[in-house]
């Protein structure tokens, strides 16, 4: 056991970033992520690196574009609005390939919304948001310790891939406090970039771009990516599952809300309730053959967000029709109760245990 | 023997795309002669913008990174950050920098980045077909001013130089024209400036250059130099607005 330590989920992140050897990080001011660029402004120049403050979440994440391309590790945080402005950018650096971290601290929408927890950016996260056909991974912490081994193992999977990848946490993850311990991820086998634009002594110039005017060239780029996301689809699923061996009905929920779902279930375990919980750790690339399995053997599922119903659609598409999928949500900053998920689980399954 | 003629070596062997008549052939071609002279070829990283020269990044021999409209100067930025001991340049046109990239660029100078930006003003959108630019004269007939801009209906043309001259991060602001070889090695001159500037790291250098657009003009080339000559001077003075001796 390394030493753990007390920290607030956003300046965890901003230290777990630092201990993969991220030395770059672009942002903005919004709320509540300005821990992390104040965490990195503190920590960064003392780790001769850059913190800087963009005039935009525009700007931000091109300088993220420039840095990516020229060959460094970088990050780049915000919240929800501030997101919805930087995905020109984020489509840009999927179309170039280039590796970087972009964590969301969600805050409820749309529009100017408001400041408090909230799930609602899923559908953005996952199903593009940015113009074009490509993927983000998208990796989904429940606690601040995992929010910390993600950051880092986020690094390595974007390297790896050559592909952004997006730390979607809530405002609760980005807010309260737990102990954490800062653990190497394991390590991938990556390849010298030696794609980057830092200067082309004694090689031919490289260049960073995503512009294929010829359609026979851009679908061929298309397939390419494509393919990658197959991989990515292939290796790099996580979810955890918990009481899911003799289970009959099960929660499927991310996040915090998994959380909260976990306490749900234990009050309906201790009620005689045979309950498990899926809990998504990457929801780009989406659990579905777990559930899909699952629903071989529940009875039905409830999904739980904090938004109107987004995940839920992706929990329909695992299950392919073989069970019924209800949905409960609390939106726009209200988080639900464990009683609340607790009600709704009896009440769909009709007092039957 | 002595070579007079000949392709900078910072200038790929390729034809460029550009109509025949304008002028960004002859600016590409400056920055690239300035980039030999100086021997930085292999030290520099150029950001493409997007408009006509979108393929900027086919053209430069030196390594290349595209940018999205107005966006090359905090493209720049990480670059410049992450690698402080190379020379980086964006190369942008007037909707690019003075419309949708004004954020970018003013934040850019105010920052006071080690990067030098070739300005490109043709007074129109070049790539789009011909729509009104920040930059479009008053008078200027454009597809989306079909009647001539008017200070009524559009406003002003943004005089970018004098603008980013009153920034205190900005060492190096100039304006110069390529209507004929006298003015060509003027700016040639100013270009050179702005690399060694930045090489020095003296801070954000700038060098607008005048262009033409015979196409979307609606003139023949010898008429578009024409063109530039008599309406885009008076209303776009040249010279030197900022110099580093200026900065404290």
């Amino acid at each position: 056991m390394g030493e753990r330590i007390l920290m607030k989920g956003n300046e965890a992140i901003g230290e777990a970033a630092i201990k993969a050897g991220c030395k770059y990080f672009f942002g903005y001011p919004i709320t509540p992520q300005n821990e992390l660029p104040e965490y990195m402004s503190r920590r960064l120049p003392k780790e001769d690196g850059v913190f800087l403050q963009a005039e935009s979440e525009v700007a931000a994440i091109n300088m993220v574009y420039g840095a990516a391309g020229s060959g460094a590790r970088v990050m780049t945080s915000s919240s929800s609005p501030g997101i919805s402005l930087k995905m020109e950018g984020i489509s840009y650096i999927a179309g170039a390939e280039l590796p970087c971290v972009i964590v969301n601290i969600v805050r409820g929408g749309p529009g100017l919304g408001g400041i408090q927890p909230a799930q609602s950016d899923y559908f953005q996260a996952t199903k593009g948001g940015a113009h074009g056909d490509y993927r983000l991974v998208v990796l989904a912490p429940s606690s601040i310790q995992e929010a910390v081994d993600l950051v880092q193992e986020a690094f390595e999977i974007a390297d790896f891939y050559r592909n952004p990848v997006m730390v979607l946490g809530d405002g609760m993850i980005g807010q309260m406090m737990e102990p954490v311990e800062f653990r190497a991820p394991q390590k991938r086998d990556l390849q010298p970039k030696d794609w980057a634009t830092d200067g082309c002594k004694g090689r031919k110039p490289n260049v960073i771009n995503s512009l294929w005017l010829q359609p026979e060239k851009l679908e061929e780029h298309n397939w390419k990516l494509f393919k990658k996301y197959e991989e990515i689809k292939k290796n790099e699923v996580k979810y955890e599952t918990i009481q899911m061996e003799d289970a009959e009905f099960a929660l499927v929920a991310y996040g915090t809300t998994s959380r909260i779902c976990f306490s749900a279930l234990e009050t309906l375990r201790a009620e005689g309730y045979k309950v498990g919980l899926i809990r998504p750790i990457t929801i780009w690339p989406f659990p579905e053959a777990a559930i899909n399995q699952a629903a071989d053997q529940v009875k039905g599922f409830l999904a739980v967000e904090m938004s109107t119903g987004q995940m839920v659609e992706d929990v329909r598409l695992s299950v392919e029709g073989k069970a019924p999928v209800h949905f409960y949500g609390r939106t726009g900053g209200m988080v639900p109760s464990p009683n609340e998920i607790v009600d709704q689980v009896k009440a769909v399954l009709g007092g039957g245990k | 023997m002595i070579k007079v003629a000949g392709r900078p070596e910072s200038l790929q062997s390729k034809q460029f795309h550009y109509c025949p008549g304008c002028t960004h052939g002859i600016i590409h071609r400056l920055v690239a002669e300035v980039m030999d002279e100086l021997g930085i070829r292999e030290e520099s990283i150029g950001v493409a913008p997007v408009g006509c020269s979108v393929l900027a990044y086919e053209y430069f021999n030196c390594d290349m990174h595209e940018a999205a409209h107005g966006r090359a100067p905090a493209v720049a930025t990480g670059i410049k950050r992450v690698h402080p001991d190379k020379v980086v340049f964006t190369y942008q046109g007037d909707g690019d920098l003075a419309s949708i990239g004004t954020a970018e660029i003013v934040h850019a100078a105010g920052r006071s980045e080690k990067i030098t930006t070739i300005f490109v003003n043709n007074a129109i959108y070049g790539m789009t077909g011909g729509q009104m630019a920040p930059t479009t004269l008053i008078g200027q007939k454009a597809t989306t001013s079909p009647y001539g801009r008017s200070v009524e209906a559009q406003g002003y043309p943004l005089k970018v130089s004098e603008m980013l001259a009153t920034l205190t991060g900005a060492a190096y602001i100039a304006r110069v024209s390529v209507h004929d070889p006298q003015h060509i090695r003027k700016a040639k001159a100013a270009i050179k400036k702005a690399f060694e500037y930045q090489i020095a790291g003296k801070g954000f250098t700038l060098v607008e250059v005048l262009s033409t657009c015979p196409t979307n003009w609606g003139l023949t080339p010898i008429e578009a130099l024409k063109w530039l000559e008599e309406n885009m001077l008076p209303y776009y003075p040249l010279g030197e607005y900022k110099t580093p001796e200026e900065v404290k």
